[in-house]
C-alpha cells in the first residue's frame, strides 16, 4: 500500500519545522543542566519565544546560496592568479596591508567560527540558537576564503606565511588576539554584545569599509570580490547583532545596566583595535580613501549617533568616552603608524615615512594636529634617514594592561604628554593608556590581572630568549625580509624589477 | 594626570568578575608577578615632552642597581639618538616616581630611591622639549 501523498509544505512552514521545531523541552534531565551557560551573567530571559528572528533562512537553502556564491569567488581568484593579478596593484607597498589583515583579522574569523559553533549549542533559545550555527560557518567560510585568496600574495610577496603562528606570538597581534580571548571567555550574552553588537554592528564599517574600499582603489580585485561575496553574510550578522541588544534590553529591566557595562566596555576595546585599521588607512594604501577622521564621522559619529538615539528608547545611552574616542580620531592613526615605524624591526610587514605628497595630504585631513604635533616627528626622522642614522626604539614599550598597545596616546586635551593610567590590584601595579582601558580593569581585576603581555613575557624569558633575533624567530618572523623598512625590502626589489621589464616589455 | 595619582586600593573591594563556578578567583595566575622576573623587577622610563619615543619604554632591572645607572647606561644608550641628548643638562633634570616628584640619590639603589616592581620613572629636562619644541 502507497502512503497517501503530502502535500508540499509552503516556505513558512518549512522555516518553522527546521527551526523551531527542531527544539524540545528536555524531560529526563533539566533544562538548566542542558544549558548551563546562560544564566550566571544575570540576563534575566522571561520568554524565549518573544525572540524575532532577525532574517529567516534554512539550513538547506543556506548551503545552496553560499555554494553558489563561492563558486563565483573562486572563479575570480582563479582568473587573478592565472593573470597575474598582483602587477595590478597600485603599488607594492599597498599589500602590507593585505599582511596586516592576514595576520590580524582572518584569525579572528576563526575564533569567532569556533565561539559561534559554541553558542549554537548552548543557547536556550531555538531561533538564536540557529542564528549562531549559521554565524558560526559563515566565520569558517570567511577565514578559509580570506586565506584562499591572500594565498596568491604570499607567492610572492614576503611577511604572510606564517600567519596563524605569528597571531598566537607577535606583540601587536596580542592586541586583536586578546580583544577576542576576552570576548569568547566571556558568558554567550557579553559574547553577542561584544561581538555581534558592538563589532559586528557599530563599528563593522570601520574594519570592512576601509579594507575592501582600500582594495578596490588600489586595484586588488580578488580581495574586492572577497568583500562582496562576504557581504550578504554580514548583513545577517548585524541583525543578528540589533536583535540580541533588544531583545535583552526588552525582557527585563534588570539586564539594562548589564548591557550598557558591555556596551561601554566593548565600544572602547573595539576603538582601540580599530587604531591598526586607522594608520592603514591613513598610512598604508597607496591610494587613499579617506581619512580615519572622516570614516570615524561618517560611520560613528553619524551612523553610531542616529543608532543610540534610536535604542535610547531602551534606556541605553550612548557609550562612556565615544566623545574621548572621537577626539582620538584626530590622532590615532598618527601615533600607531610612529609606533610601527620605530619598531619595525619587530614587525611582520615594512614600514616607511610619508612622502611630501602624502604628508601634504595629512596636513589637510588632519588641519588641527598634523602640522603641529606629527609632521615635526616624521621630519626629524628624516633628517635622521637622510644621515644614515634611521630612528630605532631598541627598548621595548609599556603596553597597556587592557588594551596591550604600547602606551602611546596622549592626554585628553593635551596632545604634548602620554596619558598614564594605574591602578593597584592585590598590592601590585597595572598600567593603561586611559581611563576607559583602566575602567575594563577596574570592572573585572582578576580577569585582566592574568593578561599575557609580549613584554613581559620576553623579560620572563618566554619568547625564545632575550635578544631580538631570538624572539624574532621565535615569532617565526625572518629578519631582513618580513620586518623593517619597504625601502631596500626584497618586496620593493621584485616589484622593482617587475615594473622595470614591464616596461621594457612596452618598448 | 600622569601615572599613580588616581590610584585606587583595591583589596577591600569585593569580587567583581563575574564567573560560571564559583572559586575563579583562587585560580587567577597573576602572570606579572615579582616572581616571575627572575630576582628582576619590570620598571618604566619616560622622558616628557620627547614623544617621538612613542611610549615609556620597560627594563627587568635588578632592585639593587644604583638609581645612577639609568644616567649612565640605560638612558644614553636608549634616549641618546635624539637630538636634544647632546644638550641635556642632569643637574636640571626633574623626576618623578611612580607621579611623585622626587630628588633621587644616584648613589642608592632603585629600591632606596622607591622604585618598586612596575614603577614609572618619568624624568622632564626644561628648556628641552623635543624636536624643534614639538614634544617630538
Amino acid at each position: 500500500m502507497t502512503p497517501p501523498r503530502k502535500k508540499k509544505m509552503n516556505l513558512k512552514q518549512r522555516y518553522a519545522l527546521m527551526t523551531r521545531g527542531l527544539d524540545w523541552e528536555t524531560s529526563y534531565q533539566k533544562m538548566d543542566d542542558v544549558f548551563p551557560y546562560d544564566t550566571f551573567e544575570g540576563i534575566k530571559i522571561t520568554d524565549w519565544s518573544k525572540w524575532e528572528d532577525p532574517f529567516r533562512l534554512t539550513m538547506d537553502a543556506y548551503w545552496k546560496y553560499q555554494g553558489e556564491k563561492e563558486r563565483k569567488l573562486y572563479a575570480v581568484l582563479d582568473s587573478f592568479a592565472q593573470n597575474n593579478g598582483q602587477l595590478g596593484i597600485s603599488d607594492a607597498r599597498y599589500v602590507n596591508a593585505i599582511k596586516l589583515f592576514l595576520t590580524g583579522v582572518t584569525p579572528l574569523e576563526y575564533q569567532a567560527h569556533r565561539h559561534f559553533a559554541h553558542l549554537g549549542r548552548h543557547i536556550r533559545g531555538a531561533g538564536p540558537r540557529v542564528a549562531a550555527q549559521m554565524q558560526s560557518l559563515d566565520e569558517l567560510r570567511h577565514a578559509q576564503t580570506q586565506i584562499h585568496t591572500i594565498s596568491h600574495y604570499n607567492k610572492y610577496f614576503d611577511g604572510f606565511a606564517e600567519f596563524p603562528h605569528m597571531h598566537d606570538r607577535v606583540w601587536y597581534l596580542s592586541v586583536p588576539k586578546s580583544f577576542f580571548d576576552d570576548a569568547c571567555t566571556a558568558g554567550p550574552f557579553e559574547f553577542f554584545t561584544a561581538i555581534s553588537f558592538a563589532f559586528e554592528y557599530v563599528l563593522t564599517n570601520l574594519l570592512f569599509v576601509p579594507f575592501m574600499s582600500g582594495a578596490a582603489y588600489n586595484g586588488d580585485l580578488a580581495t574586492v570580490t572577497f568583500g562582496f561575496s562576504a557581504q550578504s553574510d554580514e548583513a545577517r550578522h548585524m541583525t543578528l547583532g540589533i536583535e540580541v541588544i533588544k531583545f535583552m534590553l526588552e525582557q527585563h529591566p534588570d539586564n539594562l545596566p548589564i548591557v550598557q557595562k558591555w556596551v561601554d566596555k566593548w565600544f572602547w576595546r573595539g576603538h582601540k583595535m580599530l587604531g591598526l585599521v586607522a594608520m592603514m588607512m591613513d598610512y598604508m594604501l597607496p591610494k587613499r580613501i579617506m581619512s580615519w577622521k572622516e570614516a570615524w564621522e561618517i560611520y560613528f559619529t553619524e551612523a553610531g549617533g542616529a543608532l543610540f538615539e534610536d535604542l535610547s528608547r531602551y534606556g541605553l545611552r550612548v557609550p562612556k568616552y565615544a566623545d574621548i574616542a572621537t577626539e582620538e580620531a584626530e590622532h590615532i592613526s598618527h601615533q600607531n603608524w610612529a609606533i610601527f615605524y620605530q619598531y619595525t624591526q619587530a614587525a611582520g610587514f615594512h614600514t616607511w615615512l610619508p612622502t611630501d605628497e602624502e604628508m601634504a595630504w595629512l596636513s589637510e585631513k588632519y588641519p588641527n594636529t598634523f602640522d603641529k604635533y606629527y609632521r615635526p616627528r616624521f621630519e626629524m626622522w628624516r633628517e635622521m634617514e637622510a644621515k644614515g642614522e634611521r630612528f630605532y626604539n631598541n627598548a621595548l614599550p609599556q603596553l597597556c594592561q587592557t588594551c596591550q598597545i604600547p602606551m602611546g596616546y596622549t592626554e585628553p586635551g593635551d596632545p604634548t604628554k602620554i596619558g598614564f593610567r594605574s591602578t593597584e590590584y592585590k598590592g601590585d601595579r597595572y598600567h593603561f593608556c586611559s581611563d576607559g582601558c583602566k575602567d575594563i580593569f577596574e570592572n573585572e581585576p582578576e580577569k585582566f590581572a592574568q593578561a599575557w603581555l609580549p613584554v613581559h613575557q620576553i623579560f620572563q624569558g618566554n619568547c625564545g630568549g632575550a635578544d631580538l633575533g631570538d624572539v624574532l624567530k621565535w615569532y617565526h618572523m625572518e629578519n631582513g625580509t618580513d620586518n623593517l623598512d619597504y625601502s631596500g625590502s626584497p618586496d620593493q626589489q621584485q616589484w622593482d624589477a617587475w615594473q622595470a621589464a614591464r616596461k621594457k616589455v612596452a618598448g | 594626570m600622569v601615572g599613580g595619582t588616581n590610584e585606587i586600593k583595591r583589596e577591600e573591594v569585593e569580587m567583581a568578575v563575574v564567573a560560571l563556578k564559583p572559586g575563579y578567583e583562587e585560580a587567577v595566575d597573576f602572570r606579572d608577578k615579582h616572581e616571575n622576573f627572575h630576582g628582576n623587577q619590570v620598571v618604566y622610563l619616560h622622558w616628557e615632552e620627547h614623544l617621538s619615543f612613542c611610549s615609556a619604554i620597560a627594563f627587568p632591572l635588578p632592585p639593587d642597581m644604583p638609581f645612577g645607572a639609568l644616567i649612565e647606561e640605560l638612558i644614553p644608550t636608549y634616549y641618546g639618538m635624539h637630538p636634544d641628548y647632546q644638550s641635556l643638562n642632569w643637574e636640571q633634570v626633574e623626576w618623578k616616581i611612580d607621579g611623585k616628584p622626587s630628588t633621587p640619590d644616584m648613589s642608592k639603589s632603585l629600591a632606596e630611591n622607591g622604585v618598586g616592581h612596575k614603577s614609572l620613572i618619568c624624568f622632564r629636562t626644561p628648556g628641552l622639549n623635543g624636536y624643534r619644541g614639538s614634544c617630538s
